[in-house]
C-alpha cells in the first residue's frame, strides 16, 4: 500500500492522528515551556480526536457503515470539551505558578521533590 | 440517769480521744501551729478530756454502786476452802459459805458487753469487748490523770525539740554533732497513742483483746524509748525493751492457747443479750461459777481436755460393745475432776498469763530492760516506765485474779519477792539519779506481785495506784532536775534545794510518800496505806506458812531498803555542797508549766489513799468493791502443793496483825532514813568507807548482780555466734551457690549476645543495605520532570504495541 498513490481513505487519517500524536508527545517531552507542555497534550488529545472522527465516518468505509458510528464523533466533542477544560484549569495554575515564582520553566516547579 | 448503759460509752469516747489526737497528729505534724506546737495542745486536750469524761463514769459508778461502809472483821469463822473438786462439796457450799463469806463491800455487778463482734466462728467469737468493774473506772481516772499531767509537763520539757537540735551525745563520722529537725510533734504523737492503747488494755474485756493492746503499749514503749534514735544506747535500749518482752509474750500466748482451747472463750465475764440471758459465758464464771458460790472449779473444757484420751476410748469401748454411742455420763465428768484432770491445765495457762505480766512488769528475771528504758525522755519514763504500762502487768494478774490456782499465785509471790529484795539492792549503789528511780519501779512492782501471790488483791492494787501517784512525780522531779543540770548523774549533783525549791519540795514529797511515812495507826502519805497493808498481807501469810516466813522478812528488809536509797538520792541531789560547780552555776527551777504539774502530783501522792473527809468513801473501799467474787476466802490450797495455802485478806485486817505490821514498817522505814542521813547528809560515815569494807559486795551490786552479763554471755553470745555462723552460711555456701548460677546465665547471655551481633544482626544489615542501595538507584526514576515521564509512557505504550504485535494476527482482530 502506497499512500501517496492511494486514494484517501481511513489509513491516511490515521496516519495525521498518529503524526499529530508523536508531535504532541515530542512537544510534551521537549518543551519547558509550561505552555509549550500544554500545547503538546492538546495535540495529543486532538490526534486522538482525527482517530475518532474517521473511525465514526461512514464515507471512508465501502460499505457504508462505521465500526462507530455515531459515538465516534460524539466521543470528539466530550474530548474537545474536557481539553478546553484542561486548558482552563491547567493555564490557571500556570498564571498563578507565575506569579509566585516569576517563571513558568516547568523544571524548576520542584518545591515538593523530597 | 440509766448510768449503767452510759458507762461504757463515757468510756469509749475516753478511750478513742487521744487515738483521734494520735491520727490528727499524724496528718497534721509539723504543719500544726509554729513548728508542731498545736501538736501539743491536741494531745493534751484529748487525755483531758479523756481525764473529765473518765471522772464522770467513776461518778457515774459510785452513783449505781455506793460503797458500802467498812465492816467488822470479827466473825470468821476457820472455814477451810480449796480448789473444790468433788460434787457434794460444792453443793453443800451456799449454805455454809454465807456464814464466812467476805463481809466488806456488796460486790458490784461488772458491767461486760460487746462493743463491736470482729468474727463469730460457731460459738467462739473475737470480739471489741468491755469489762467495767470498779478496778477498771479507777484505773481510768488515774492513767488519764496521771497522763494529763505528764503531758502538760511534756510541753515544758521537751520545748528544744521546737527548733532544730543539736544532740551533744551523738558524734557523727567526721566528728561533728548531730545535728537534725526538732520532734515535738512526734513525741505527743506516741504519747497519745500510747494513752489510747494502755485505755484500751484496762478496758478490755477479753484476753485477746488484751494481748493485742498490750503488744500497742510495747510498741508506744519501744518507739518512745527510741525517741533519740540516734543515740546507740537509746537504740539498744529500745531493742532490749522490746525484745525481754518477746519472751514474756510468748509465755502469754500459750496462756491464751490454754483458755482459747480448753474453754473456747477469752471473755472475762459472761456476754448477756438483750433479754439479760447468758449467751456466752466468760472465764471467771466457767473457773468460779456461781452455783459453786465463786469457789474455783476445774472447768468441764479443760477436763474433757485432759481426758480426751480417757473419752475416745470410751467411745471406742461403746462402739465395740455395739451399743449405740451415747453421750459421756456426768458422773464421769465429776469424776475425772475430783481425781483433778485439768488442774495442770489450769496451772498452765495461768503461769502462762504470768510470764506476760513478768515482761511487761520487769519482773526477775526478765527485770534487765527496764532500767535500760530510762534512755527514753524523762516524762517518757514517768508515764510509761513507772506509773501506767509497766503496772499493767500487775494489772492484768489483778483481773485475772480469780482464774490463777494457789501454786500460780505462789509462784507469783515468789518472783514478787525476789524481784523487789533484787533491785532495791541494785538502788543501793547506782548513781544515776533515773536508775534508782527505775530499780525502785521495779522492787514496788515486785511489792504488788507479792501482795497479789500472797491473797492480798486489794493491798497489792492500792500500791499499784499510790505507786503511779508518787513515782511519776518521783520522776517528774528528776526529769526537772535533769533539765536543770544536764546531768543524770547523783554525783555532780549537790545543794540544789537551794535553787530549785518546788522540785526539792516535791520530791521530798514523793520520798516521804513511797517509804509510807505516816504515824503508826493514825495515818499517813499514801504510800504507808499500801505499803501496810502489804506487809500485813505478808504477815498472814507468813503465819499461814511457816515455811516461807523468810518472804515476809524480805518485804520487811526491802522497806528499810527503799528508804534507804530514796533518802540517799535526795540527800546526793539536793542537799550538802555542789559537787560539781559547774553544773550547779547553770541550775534553775523548772518554768511554772512544769512545777505545776508537780505539785498537783504530789498532793495526789499525800492524799490519793485518804479517804473523803467524814465519810467511809475512799481508794480502798472502792477497790474492795472490785475485789473478784470467791477470792477473799480464809484459806485457800491447790491440788499440788498441799502444804501452802494462801489466806484470805480480811484476815489482814485484824487489829494485832494490822499493829505489828504498822509498827515494823515504821521502824524500817525510820532505820533506812536514819542511815541515810547518817551517810549522806550528817556526814558522820563516808560512803567511800562503806563500800571499802565490802568491795566484792559492792562490786557486785554496783554490776547490778552482773545480770547484763549472764544474759550477754548466756542469749546474747550464743544468738550473736549462731547469727555469725548463718551469716558465714549465708555468704560462704548460699551466696557461693548464687554467684554460680548469676555466672553462669552471665555467660550464656555472653554467648547469646555474640550470635546475635555476629549473625543475626550482621545478616539484617546486609538485606538492610541491599535495599537501601537498590532506592536509592530506584530514585533516579522519580526524576519528576514530566518529560520524562511522557518519555517512559510513550515508550512504554510502543514497546507493548511491538509485544502485542509479535502475537498479532488477522483472526483476533476480527479482521
Amino acid at each position: 500500500m502506497n499512500p501517496f498513490s492511494d486514494p484517501v481513505g481511513l489509513p491516511h487519517y490515521l496516519l495525521v492522528g498518529a503524526v499529530l500524536f508523536v508531535c504532541g508527545i515530542l512537544c510534551m517531552t521537549t518543551k519547558r515551556n509550561a505552555v509549550g507542555v500544554l500545547m503538546g497534550v492538546e495535540l495529543v488529545l486532538n490526534g486522538a480526536n482525527v482517530n475518532l472522527v474517521a473511525l465514526g465516518s461512514p464515507a471512508l468505509y465501502s460499505n457504508g457503515v462505521a465500526p462507530l458510528g455515531l459515538d465516534g464523533p460524539l466521543t470528539a466533542a466530550f474530548v474537545i470539551v474536557l481539553a478546553a477544560a484542561e486548558a482552563a484549569v491547567a493555564l490557571a495554575i500556570v498564571l498563578s505558578y507565575y506569579r509566585t515564582m516569576a517563571t513558568i520553566d516547568v523544571d524548576q516547579a520542584s518545591q515538593l521533590k523530597g | 440517769m440509766d448510768w449503767a448503759s452510759k458507762i461504757p460509752t463515757l468510756l469509749a469516747c475516753a478511750w478513742l480521744l487521744p487515738l483521734a489526737s494520735f491520727v490528727i497528729i499524724l496528718v497534721g505534724g509539723r504543719k500544726l501551729g509554729r513548728a508542731g506546737r498545736g501538736a501539743a495542745w491536741i494531745a493534751c486536750g484529748a487525755i483531758v478530756g479523756s481525764f473529765c469524761l473518765s471522772t464522770i463514769a467513776l461518778a457515774g459508778w459510785l452513783w449505781i454502786n455506793p460503797l458500802a461502809p467498812p465492816a467488822d472483821h470479827a466473825h470468821h469463822g476457820p472455814a477451810h476452802a480449796s480448789v473444790s473438786s468433788a460434787p457434794e462439796h460444792s453443793r453443800e457450799r451456799p449454805a455454809e459459805s454465807s456464814l464466812h463469806k467476805s463481809p466488806g463491800s456488796p460486790t458490784a455487778q461488772p458491767l461486760c458487753g460487746i462493743w463491736y463482734t470482729l468474727g463469730e466462728f460457731g460459738s467462739s467469737r473475737v470480739a471489741i469487748s468491755y469489762y467495767i468493774d470498779g478496778l477498771t473506772v479507777a484505773m481510768f481516772v488515774m492513767v488519764s490523770l496521771i497522763a494529763s499531767c505528764i503531758h502538760v509537763y511534756s510541753i515544758g520539757y521537751m520545748h528544744e525539740e521546737l527548733d532544730e537540735v543539736t544532740d551533744e551525745a551523738v558524734r557523727l563520722a567526721d566528728g561533728r554533732r548531730l545535728r537534725r529537725p526538732g520532734r515535738f510533734h512526734r513525741f505527743f504523737q506516741h504519747l497519745s497513742l500510747f494513752s489510747f492503747s494502755m485505755l484500751g488494755l484496762i478496758v478490755a474485756g477479753n484476753l485477746a483483746m488484751v494481748f493485742c493492746f498490750w503488744e500497742l503499749v510495747g510498741i508506744c514503749s519501744y518507739l518512745l524509748i527510741g525517741f533519740y534514735i540516734e543515740r546507740s544506747a537509746a537504740s539498744n535500749a529500745a531493742n532490749k525493751a522490746f525484745i525481754v518482752n518477746r519472751v514474756g509474750d510468748f509465755g502469754m500466748i500459750v496462756g491464751l492457747m490454754v483458755f482459747w482451747a480448753g474453754l473456747g472463750t477469752l471473755s472475762f465475764g459472761d456476754i448477756r443479750n438483750g433479754a439479760g440471758e447468758v449467751v456466752e459465758q466468760g472465764v471467771f464464771s466457767l473457773v468460779r461459777p456461781e452455783k459453786a458460790d465463786h469457789d474455783l472449779v476445774i472447768p468441764e473444757g479443760l477436763v474433757r481436755w485432759s481426758a480426751r484420751g480417757e473419752i475416745s476410748q470410751f467411745a471406742r469401748a461403746q462402739a465395740a460393745a455395739g451399743v449405740p454411742a451415747a453421750a459421756l455420763p456426768a458422773e464421769r465428768i465429776e469424776q475425772w475432776r475430783s481425781s483433778g484432770w485439768g488442774y495442770g491445765l489450769l496451772v498452765l495457762g495461768g503461769l502462762g498469763l504470768f510470764c506476760g505480766c513478768i515482761g511487761k512488769s520487769a519482773q526477775f528475771p526478765l527485770h534487765v530492760w527496764l532500767p535500760d528504758a530510762m534512755e527514753g525522755p524523762t516524762p517518757v519514763s514517768a508515764l510509761v516506765h513507772s506509773a501506767t504500762m509497766v503496772a499493767a502487768g500487775v494489772y492484768l494478774t489483778a483481773r485475772c485474779f480469780p482464774i490463777f490456782v494457789p501454786e500460780v499465785l505462789l509462784t507469783i509471790a515468789v518472783v514478787g519477792c525476789i524481784t523487789l529484795l533484787l533491785a532495791a539492792t541494785i538502788a543501793l549503789t547506782a548513781t544515776d539519779i533515773k536508775r534508782v528511780l527505775a530499780y525502785s519501779t521495779v522492787s514496788q512492782l515486785g511489792y504488788m506481785m507479792l501482795a497479789l501471790g500472797s491473797g492480798g488483791w486489794v493491798a497489792g492494787v492500792l500500791h499499784l495506784f499510790t505507786h503511779a501517784f508518787f513515782k511519776s512525780l518521783l520522776f517528774l522531779c528528776s526529769g526537772s532536775v535533769i533539765h536543770a543540770c544536764r546531768t543524770n548523774e547523783l554525783t555532780q549533783m549537790g545543794g540544789l534545794a537551794r535553787k530549785m525549791p518546788w522540785t526539792a519540795v516535791t520530791m521530798l514529797v514523793g520520798c516521804l510518800a513511797i517509804i509510807g511515812a505516816g504515824i503508826p495507826l493514825v495515818g499517813g502519805l499514801s504510800g504507808y496505806y499500801s505499803k501496810d497493808a502489804i506487809l500485813a498481807q505478808q504477815y498472814v501469810f507468813a503465819a499461814a506458812n511457816p515455811h516461807l516466813g523468810w518472804m515476809f522478812y524480805a518485804a520487811a528488809i526491802g522497806a528499810a531498803m527503799t528508804a534507804f536509797y530514796m533518802f540517799r538520792l535526795w540527800f546526793l541531789a539536793f542537799v550538802g555542797k555542789p559537787r560539781d560547780a559547774h553544773v550547779f552555776d547553770h541550775v534553775h527551777e523548772s518554768p511554772p508549766v512544769m512545777t505545776g504539774p508537780l505539785v498537783l502530783l504530789a498532793v495526789l501522792a499525800v492524799a490519793v489513799a485518804w479517804h473523803v473527809p467524814l465519810t467511809h468513801w475512799g481508794l480502798e473501799p472502792l477497790l474492795s468493791q472490785a475485789r473478784p467474787l470467791g477470792i477473799d476466802q480464809p484459806e485457800f490450797r491447790g491440788l499440788m502443793l498441799a502444804s501452802t495455802t494462801i489466806p484470805g485478806e480480811h484476815l489482814s485486817h485484824d487489829a494485832s496483825v494490822h499493829t505489828s505490821a504498822a509498827l515494823l514498817a515504821f521502824a524500817m522505814g525510820a532505820a533506812g532514813v536514819l542511815l541515810a542521813a547518817v551517810m549522806y547528809a550528817a556526814r558522820k560515815l563516808d560512803p567511800a568507807d562503806v563500800a571499802g569494807q565490802f568491795p566484792r559486795a559492792y562490786r557486785f551490786l554496783l554490776n547490778k548482780w552482773w545480770f547484763d552479763e549472764l544474759y550477754h554471755f548466756l542469749w546474747v553470745r550464743p544468738t550473736m555466734a549462731l547469727s555469725r555462723w548463718t551469716a558465714q552460711l549465708d555468704q560462704r555456701v548460699i551466696d557461693y551457690v548464687w554467684d554460680s548460677a548469676a555466672r553462669g546465665v552471665t555467660m550464656i547471655a555472653r554467648l547469646d549476645d555474640w550470635v546475635d551481633r555476629r549473625m543475626v544482626d550482621r545478616a539484617l544489615d546486609r538485606i538492610a543495605d541491599a535495599v537501601y542501595r537498590l532506592a536509592i538507584r530506584a530514585r533516579g526514576l522519580q526524576s519528576g520532570y514530566v518529560r520524562h515521564y511522557v518519555l517512559a509512557i510513550a515508550v512504554g505504550l510502543v514497546a507493548l504495541v511491538v509485544v502485542m504485535s509479535l502475537y498479532w494476527s488477522n483472526a483476533s482482530a476480527g479482521w
